[in-house]
């Protein structure tokens, strides 16, 4: 029934449909051992009181109304509770992890991002949510990896140990650039990073995202990108365990999306088999 | 000629008093029952350390008086609660006190729980017969310290955001089902507007229902079961354990088996 509420209201009345089956089910079974064979609906006389008195053989065909009573009562109530609970608990847990995808954003004009300089972009990933869904990610133009086909490094700022923002170690340029998209306000800013460090506990990453030192499980996130009109376009992020070699020509598996401090790669993966990014929609 | 006066008076105020109890307590019974709780016996030789429990008590009435307060005035979004709190703190008359006593009685709530939890542990009052009211404890102490996580996110100042995004995440290292758990948390695959909903829900309503339920419970076992006595009390503590019944079984409940027959 729920899975009906996302998908459609037919499957709602499925669901309605099964839920109730198998309630009556459910209430029969609960029932089943004290009406034992099938009961006349009316003993002709009030069933006797053999509780203390009677021998093992002598149980009763009929069983008592109070006894059915009783069990009806917490059977019904048991369904209610079921009826009311599961919308509840299912509004209480599954909306943070339907519709938690976001449209690709927009970063601008190509130009904005020179070949070879790494830029600090900082951008709403979400703009119904506003300022605080503002994102920052290092992006470097790689140039082309063969002629028409670019490529880009857009490497996440959120730390993989647990998640403070990694900056540039390096020189950073004074001059920002603050430009307008559809999708709210971004700005750009020229850094020039030996590395990314973060302040939280310490850990560090080369420029290609790979862990130097600190506490971090792996290298850092990575965004798939895209470009249409002459436009970069930042799309989902994934996970890195390494790169190998560097800028266009750097090797990378792509793992799903995982929490800071969660591995990927190695036995320690095996903690983690499946991540919500795999299962949200 | 005064001293009669007063005395009428005293009898006309006793009267006034009076009537209205006599009316409850023939309705409800409270008045017997409040004096049956305050007027319990405890051993003779309890001491200030005993008191480190009902401590504990107060500090949570504070935390729990001052939050209905400051909620009157904080507004849970990312546009305005920092703004809030700075308007709670500057502004409002007395509000810089009541959010103090609410953001120091945080630390004095979990510290007087520990000091009681010693207290208990060095007692040996944790033993037959009030185990349960020793795992009701714990429950208390981990949903206190719950609710102070939930709570330091609610100023939604840097050290509140980042630290919220460390503790998440910390959750979200946590085998297989962590990673659900920080993305429930965070309510979504980020952190944003509804983590501080979701935190203030928790803060507000979730947790403190539980404690407060959870505290009752704790009190009535300490009502049934009766203070300990210290370890270097005359007066042995505790009570026998059920010696075993005809049957072999050694337990309070159903005894005997019922209509004779042997299950």
């Amino acid at each position: 029934m729920l899975v009906g509420l996302i998908v459609s209201w037919p499957a709602v009345a499925v669901g309605a449909l099964i839920s109730l089956v198998f309630g009556f089910l459910w209430v029969r079974d609960v029932t089943g051992d004290v009406r034992g064979e099938p009961a006349a609906a009316s003993p002709p006389e009030p069933p006797p009181e053999p509780v203390l008195l009677a021998e093992p053989e002598d149980e009763p065909a009929a069983y008592p109304r109070s006894k059915f009573l009783e069990l009806s009562t917490l059977g019904l109530g048991g369904v209610i509770t079921g009826i009311v609970a599961l919308p509840i608990l299912g509004f209480a847990v599954l909306p943070p992890f339907i519709n938690q995808e976001l449209d690709p954003v927009d970063l601008g004009p190509l130009d904005n991002f020179p070949e070879g300089t790494w830029m600090e972009t900082t951008y709403l990933s979400n703009p119904r949510e506003g300022e605080v869904s503002r994102r920052t990610a290092y992006i470097r133009n790689n140039g082309d990896l063969e002629p028409g086909v670019p490529s880009f490094t857009l490497i996440s700022n959120r730390c993989v140990h647990l998640g403070c923002p990694v900056s540039a170690s390096g020189p950073r340029s004074d001059q920002s650039k603050t430009i307008e998209t559809k999708v709210g306000e971004l700005k750009l800013t020229e850094v020039t990073p030996a590395a990314f460090s973060c302040p939280c506990h310490g850990g560090a990453y080369d420029t290609e995202g790979n862990r130097t030192a600190g506490p971090p499980v792996h290298a850092l996130d990575r965004y798939v990108f895209s470009i249409k009109d002459e436009r970069l376009y930042l799309g989902l992020p994934y996970s890195v365990a390494f790169v190998k070699g560097e800028g266009a020509q750097a090797k990378i598996k792509r793992y799903p999306h995982s929490g800071p401090g969660q591995h990927v790669d190695g036995f320690e993966a095996w903690l983690y088999p499946i991540v919500p990014s795999q299962v949200s929609s | 000629m005064a001293i009669p006066s007063r005395k009428k008076k005293q009898g006309k105020i006793l009267t006034l008093v009076m009537i209205p109890l006599d009316w409850l307590e023939e309705r409800s019974g409270i008045v017997g029952g409040v004096k049956y709780f305050l007027f319990r016996k405890v051993p003779r030789d309890t001491s200030w350390w005993h008191t480190l429990g009902s401590a504990t008590l107060t500090a949570f009435l504070v935390q729990a008086t001052t939050g209905v307060v400051l909620a009157m005035y904080y507004k849970p979004h990312p546009d305005t609660a920092y703004e809030s709190i700075e308007r709670i703190t500057n502004d409002i008359t007395l509000g810089w006190l009541v959010r103090g006593m609410h953001k120091w009685g945080a630390s004095v709530f979990i510290i007087l729980m520990f000091l009681h939890m010693g207290r208990v542990f060095l007692f040996g009052a944790y033993k037959y017969p009030r185990e349960l009211n020793w795992i009701v404890g714990v429950l208390i102490l981990v949903l206190g310290m719950l609710e102070g996580f939930a709570g330091y996110l609610l100023p939604w100042d840097q050290t509140a955001y980042w630290a919220s995004v460390v503790g998440i995440n910390l959750n979200g290292t946590a085998p297989f089902l962590g990673p659900f758990l920080a993305w429930f948390l965070q309510g979504g695959a980020e952190i944003g507007s509804n983590t501080l909903t979701i935190f203030y829900a928790m803060h507000m309503l979730l947790i403190p229902g539980a404690l407060i339920g959870l505290i009752l419970l704790h009190l009535y076992l300490v009502v049934r079961l009766g203070v300990s006595s210290p370890p270097w009390s005359d007066v042995a503590a505790g009570r026998p354990r059920p010696t075993v019944t005809s049957n072999g079984r050694a337990g309070l409940v159903n005894p005997a088996p019922r209509s004779g027959k042997a299950k």
